[in-house]
């Protein structure tokens, strides 16, 4: 029975990581830059909407979508403001450290205003616990809401991109952006679209990361965005599906290394199954395999 | 002897360290150098050739490398293992210190040989993630050793310093996450300077010689550089290696320097930071990443007096600077109004 609770804890956690993960791969699809600053927009997703629990006093649900609204925006800007400028730049290394900049300057901002204490964060879910088993297997609401929603975010993207024009335009930009500006396709709006879901994406992650782990620092984000940024690379940078079970997988290896091999060793058992699908499949579980043509 | 354009470039590069060395030794004669800023020459120095050796990797191999710190970290701890483990065989601490430079750079090398061989299979982003996989794991594998020595050798442990199983004289060298104490504080600037000569020594000679050439080759065009008879591997792995070794010895600057050597310290961070100063101080460039280590390791203290706000300056300063030294628009308005001072190193540039 506790097997099946790790496991469910797993699939909980590694949902968190999935949709962490699906703006990492929206991204990375479509920009091509690792988006480093990711992981602190999740970090203020969840002061945005502990802000307005706390001080504010609205209720949960006002304060998700707040949270998802703070955070859109906060996309969009960054992109606009810090690495549209160099999106043709000599070398891509120039955005990827342009976005640790931004990552800093999130951290720093969030801890003037609000301090280098932890928060503690009231969940935001108002689903009782389930008792299966006559009580020997719990599920907690926060676990139950984790999974619903990684479903219904991952099937709604799916349909977002393959069936609307919109979507479209991301999948015709991160194929060719030249010959997409060429069929009329406005490749900056696409691109901010492409950061806007992302962003609002993580504050969903962090509001639920946050309800299932109620701690909350200005460091909060660092090492679940590099968990995530593992996830997407683990099935393959760039497809949706293989984010999703890269994202998956990694919270089911990470729970069941802390509970049956060693919790300091459960970040190092990640990276070395990360490692090993690597060598075997280059490209990731679901990455596609380009040829280099001479 | 011709003086070839690289062999005065790379004089100017020696003679701006040699330089800098003696203008803070005359300041610190007189009494002009305040005690914070004693307290960072070593760990400039220690930047500098982390960030020189990481180049190597970056700017003239051309792979991204995001784990730089997990090999600065294994020669940290073997070189510091070494001078625990010796302090009362060898009793000169210059021997001892040489010696464990060497150490840590030498293990470090193989760590950087046997990560190399899968690691440079892959491409791009991709070896990019691996090698912070890599620096990860080396992390948090060091994280749970206990190491201890008593009158019958060397103890082993996983658990925790009591599993050992010592002997009453028994001491505990690595004590898990607390790390290794009471390393024998034997960096000094001297030492630091030597190490950046070294290391700059090696690093020049490396990018001009021969087997430089070929890794320059393959980094502009892998295919080309194969069809050539270029052993692709063979010299990705020799890049990699000498970076290895050289973030290894500055691993060993660094833990001979504080009181309590932690592997916490060598996480992600501390990799993405030698990467901001190659990138910063001009990819491929050398001595470019000696002035940016050097600057943006001053940067944070020298805005001591902002208290609170510094590392928001500095993270702002960052992303202008980048802006700035990269936007396309940024280098075409620099073309255009500042012509005059920027013509030549926008040239380098390319």
């Amino acid at each position: 029975m506790s097997f099946l609770s790790y496991l469910i804890n797993g699939i909980s956690l590694g949902s968190v990581y999935a949709i962490i993960a699906l703006g990492y791969t929206m991204v990375y699809g479509i920009a091509k830059m690792l988006n480093f600053a990711h992981g602190d927009v999740i970090m203020v997703g969840g002061y945005a909407a502990l802000t307005m629990m706390l001080n504010l006093h609205t209720n949960a649900f006002v304060a998700v979508l707040v949270a998802i609204v703070v955070c859109t925006v906060l996309g969009i800007t960054i992109e606009a403001v810090a690495y549209r400028p160099l999106r043709n730049a000599a070398s891509p290394l120039a955005v990827l450290i342009t976005a640790i900049g931004v990552s800093y300057f999130l951290q720093n901002v969030v801890l003037l205003i609000f301090g280098s204490n932890p928060k503690n964060f009231q969940s935001v879910v108002p689903i009782p616990d389930l008792k299966l088993a006559g009580g020997t297997l719990m599920i907690t609401g926060e676990t139950i809401v984790t999974i619903v929603s990684c479903i219904v975010i991952m099937t709604a993207l799916t349909t977002f991109i393959n069936k609307t024009k919109a979507g479209q335009a991301m999948l015709a930009v991160s194929e060719d952006k030249g010959a997409a500006q060429l069929m009329g396709i406005n490749v900056n709006g696409t691109i901010a679209l492409t950061f806007a879901i992302g962003s609002g994406l993580a504050a969903v992650a962090g509001v639920l990361l946050c309800s299932s782990y109620p701690s909350l620092s200005p460091y909060t984000g660092s090492m679940p965005g590099i968990k995530a940024f593992v996830a997407a690379v683990f099935g393959g940078i760039g497809s949706i599906p293989g984010a999703m079970i890269g994202g998956i997988l990694l919270g089911i290896i990470e729970i069941l290394g802390k509970a049956y091999i060693s919790s300091q060793l459960a970040d190092a058992i990640v990276f070395a199954v990360l490692i090993i699908v690597l060598l075997v499949k280059p490209t990731g579980l679901l990455g596609k395999q380009i040829q280099e043509k001479v | 002897m011709k003086m070839t354009k690289n062999f005065k470039n790379n004089l100017i590069t020696y003679a701006i360290v040699i330089a800098a060395f003696i203008i803070v030794q005359i300041l610190q004669s007189t009494g002009n150098l305040s005690s914070l800023f004693k307290g960072l020459l070593v760990p400039i120095c220690v930047y500098v050739i982390l960030a020189v050796s990481l180049n190597l990797v970056v700017g003239i191999s051309g792979e991204l490398s995001l784990g730089h710190a997990g090999f600065m970290c294994v020669g940290a701890f073997a070189s510091a293992f070494f001078s625990k483990c010796t302090q009362q065989a060898i009793p000169a601490d210059g021997l001892r210190f040489f010696l464990a430079i060497l150490i840590g750079a030498a293990a470090a090398a193989v760590f950087g040989i046997v990560i190399g061989i899968p690691v440079l299979r892959l491409k791009g982003d991709y070896l990019a993630i691996v090698t912070l996989a890599f620096g990860e794991i080396i992390k948090n594998v060091i994280n749970i050793f206990y190491i201890g020595k008593d009158s019958n050798g060397f103890h082993f442990s996983t658990k925790d310093q009591f599993s050992l199983g010592m002997e009453v004289d028994g001491t505990v060298i690595l004590n898990g996450p607390q790390g290794i104490t009471g390393v024998p504080k034997n960096s000094s600037f001297l030492v630091g300077v030597i190490l950046i000569l070294v290391t700059l020594f090696i690093v020049l000679n490396l990018i001009d010689s021969r087997d430089g050439r070929a890794i320059k080759a393959i980094r502009d065009n892998r295919i080309a550089a194969g069809s050539v008879g270029i052993n692709i591997t063979k010299y990705k792995l020799m890049a990699f290696t000498v970076s290895a070794a050289l973030a290894g010895m500055a691993g060993a600057l660094y833990s001979h320097n504080l009181a309590t050597l932690q592997a916490s310290k060598f996480n992600f961070n501390t990799s993405i930071l030698a990467l901001v100063f190659v990138v910063l101080g001009g990819i491929g460039n050398i001595r470019g990443s000696v002035i940016a280590a050097v600057v943006l390791t001053a940067l944070p203290e020298l805005l001591r007096g902002l208290a609170d706000y510094r590392m928001l300056i500095y993270a702002i300063v960052l992303i202008a600077m980048m802006l700035f030294n990269w936007a396309p628009k940024a280098l075409e308005w620099r073309e255009r109004y500042l012509g005059r001072f920027f013509r030549k190193s926008a040239k380098e540039g390319k």
